[in-house]
């Protein structure tokens, strides 16, 4: 029987792409009747694009998705449900997956995937800038006003160097404001998922401390409507001091593609008023099954998941053949599991790490409480874009004001999407 | 029999690509999918877009693109192709220069201008500042006014990129006019405005008249300009948000409340616009000439 999986490393990734074939061809070696067809891709989903593939209907058997897809994945009716499926006899480290990985690919009492990757929030830093500058690259600034006096140092470098960054286009701006008003202790929808909620003292602090520094302290560049992809290329170009991002940014993006060094990275907690984040916006990705799969196909892309991205020492967590391969390892991601499994995964890690922890030291210690993402997240992010992009770009906004208009509107998708 | 014959492959091709999508719109805009299956909603994909405070933020952008476009876009091509069609030397050479910008895919031309306007790095400001004069936000200006700097900048990008195949048809029509009715109108005295008030924009008068239509029509479905521009935005506040990103990000880009069915009856207001726009302006030009 074959089973169709995507998000498979194009060969564009080399060591990836070889990795994933040896995945394919050991567990192929272990399970005889079952066949993995991979597609290849990278990104693994452009939002665009999945839209019109889950209209059509023609996704692979086990298919990739955001955590924030959940609602259309299944509006479109196009997820099986796997609950039965799925038990501590056929997904060991069941009882060790981090609730809100697990809640994000649940609906009622229903299952509909497995999750692979999840992923809180931080403070990157750029350690050669913060050497630079006179500040100490070990202590990541963790309040707002620390952030703010650091990014006024880390600019004074000239050269086109900036203290901090942030987005404001691409939907990433409002998924970085919700992720900052998080860790203010604030909420971007009402718990009962009917309102927005951001339109608070905490949204309020997070917009303020953008606007000072973008025209007060001028510690932000004038050039604004900055998407995901952007910051890591002036990250890597050793031209911005601080921005927040997940652990991945820096394996993933900033050192492999952007041609950063490895070792000029560290990361701090999520700035807040206080110091210490109240939390984090989390999400991640997962895998979910083709509503037209048989039981056996089900069954097969199950033990699939398992063994590629649920398993400490196999597969993605086979962390001696990644540093043999020469991947950075030690990096405090992806949080997937707790309890004994975690210890295991730790335990791995370490054995290979090729990074020094104490980089991420303040970040892995602050252990910030994972929140999820808000309903409709893409929808609520898209609203709050352009909020972020008037703070950023406008001297005289009037932040007040633009919460209450994007309030109105978010109010207006929860009421339609209901 | 033959003709038919001929007629089947226009015709299929239209069926398909052009009159199925449109039935298919119209029947989406009155319809609802929940849970893989869809149903009849009655006007709600309406009433939706109706209420959502962008649609008339979309439409005011769209008209403001519109009329700044036809001010700026439609007279430069035509002044273009009046110099064009004046000079003695290096004709070929500069018809070449005007329609390179053709040439360019737009998403190319548009990055270009994305690198143009940028406020800190961009080659528009390094000359303002090499002037001495004040710089600017070009897209990312905020403010909402008419018009907008942000809007602005978004028309000047679109008819850099468009005026070459404006221009070309334009210098076509001119070198129609027979060169007598010139000769005649400098014998009788007219300097250079009024051999183009009564000789030149009478004779090219059906040719300016097809170009505004088409031009209206096109600018009304506004897009790739201000999407790439704005990074895949809608500028300061919505400023350069148009009714057709509107519907791209009723369709797509608000992956998780993504709404085929909004998209479609936003889609349908759009088409019901332009072809009460279209059959109105037709029905003006056929009174005219009679």
């Amino acid at each position: 029987m074959t089973i169709s999986v995507d998000c498979a490393p194009p060969a564009s990734a080399p060591q990836q792409h070889k990795e994933w074939l040896e995945d394919v061809a050991l567990f192929e070696k272990q399970n005889p009747n079952i066949t993995v067809n991979s597609i290849f891709e990278n990104p693994c989903e452009v939002p665009a694009s999945f839209t019109a593939m889950l209209k059509a209907g023609n996704e692979p058997n086990v298919f990739y998705t955001y955590f924030t897809d959940k609602n259309q994945v299944l509006d479109a009716g196009q997820a099986a449900d796997i609950t039965s499926y799925v038990n501590s006899k056929t997904v060991p480290a069941l009882k060790d997956i981090v609730p809100t990985a697990l809640a994000a690919v649940t609906a009622g009492k229903t299952l509909y995937g497995l999750p692979t990757v999840n992923y809180t929030q931080g403070l990157i830093i750029n350690r050669v800038l913060f050497k630079q500058a006179g500040l100490n690259p070990d202590q990541p600034p963790t309040t707002w006003a620390e952030v703010e006096q650091d990014a006024k140092a880390i600019t004074k470098l000239g050269h086109g160097i900036f203290g901090y960054g942030d987005y404001s286009a691409g939907n990433n701006g409002g998924w970085h404001f919700s992720s900052e008003i998080d860790a203010e202790g604030g909420h971007m929808i009402n718990s009962a998922g009917t309102g927005a909620a951001f339109n608070s003292d905490q949204g309020k602090a997070v917009l303020q401390a953008l606007h000072q520094m973008r025209f007060v302290d001028h510690s932000m560049s004038p050039t604004q409507q900055l998407a995901w992809g952007t910051l890591q290329k002036q990250m890597a170009a050793n031209k911005l001091g601080m921005y927040i991002a997940a652990p991945d940014d820096i394996y993933n993006v900033i050192v492999p593609q952007d041609g950063g060094n490895i070792n000029d990275y560290g990361m701090g907690p999520l700035p807040s008023t206080s110091g210490t984040p109240a939390g984090s916006l989390s999400g991640g990705n997962d895998y979910m099954f083709a509503k037209r799969d048989t039981p056996a196909q089900i069954e097969a892309g199950i033990k699939w998941l398992v063994f590629e991205n649920l398993t400490p020492g196999v597969g993605f967590y086979n962390y001696a053949r990644q540093k043999a391969d020469g991947f950075p390892v030690g990096f405090p991601e992806p949080q997937m599991f707790t309890g004994a499994t975690e210890a295991k995964q730790q335990q791995l890690m370490t054995k290979s790490a090729t990074v020094n922890p104490a980089y991420f030291s303040t970040f892995a210690s602050a252990h910030e409480l994972a929140m999820g993402e808000p309903a409709d997240a893409q929808a609520v992010y898209k609203t709050l874009d352009p909020v972020m992009l008037e703070v950023l770009t406008n001297p005289n906004a009037n932040i007040s004001q633009l919460l209450s208009t994007a309030t109105g509107q978010v109010n207006q998708i929860l009421a339609n999407s209901g | 029999m033959s003709a038919h014959g001929f007629l089947i492959g226009a015709v299929l091709c239209f069926g398909f690509f052009s009159w199925y999508p449109i039935c298919r719109e119209i029947v989406m805009s009155f319809q609802k999918s929940r849970l893989g299956v869809t149903s009849w909603a009655g006007l709600s994909n309406y009433e939706r877009i109706f209420r959502d405070p962008t649609f008339w933020t979309a439409w005011k952008n769209t008209l403001e693109f519109t009329v700044l476009a036809l001010i700026i876009g439609y007279a430069v091509p035509f002044f273009v192709a009046i110099l064009l069609n004046e000079l003695r030397h290096a004709k070929g050479y500069l018809r070449c220069l005007v329609y390179l910008p053709v040439m360019l895919p737009p998403t190319s031309a548009l990055l270009l201008f994305a690198y143009f306007y940028d406020p800190s790095y961009g080659l528009f400001n390094d000359v303002l500042r090499h002037l001495h004069l004040p710089v600017s936000q070009w897209v990312q200006s905020p403010g909402t006014g008419l018009p907008s700097m942000a809007m602005i900048s978004v028309v000047i990008a679109a008819t850099w990129m468009n005026m070459g195949g404006a221009t070309l048809i334009y210098l076509a029509a001119l070198q129609n006019i027979p060169g007598e009715l010139y000769d005649a109108a400098e014998l009788d005295g007219a300097g250079l405005f009024r051999k183009i008030r009564h000789v030149t924009i009478p004779q090219t008068r059906l040719i300016l008249s097809m170009l505004l239509l088409l031009q209206i029509v096109a600018t009304m479905q506004m897009f790739v300009e201000a999407f790439i521009l704005t990074n895949g935005g809608a500028g300061v506040n919505n400023n350069t948000l148009s009714v057709v990103n509107l519907i791209y990000q009723y369709a797509f880009a608000l992956s998780g409340a993504s709404n085929y069915n909004s998209a479609s009856a936003l889609g349908v207001v759009l088409m019901l616009v332009l072809a009460v726009f279209s059959g109105g302006y037709l029905w003006l030009t056929r009174q005219t000439d009679r």
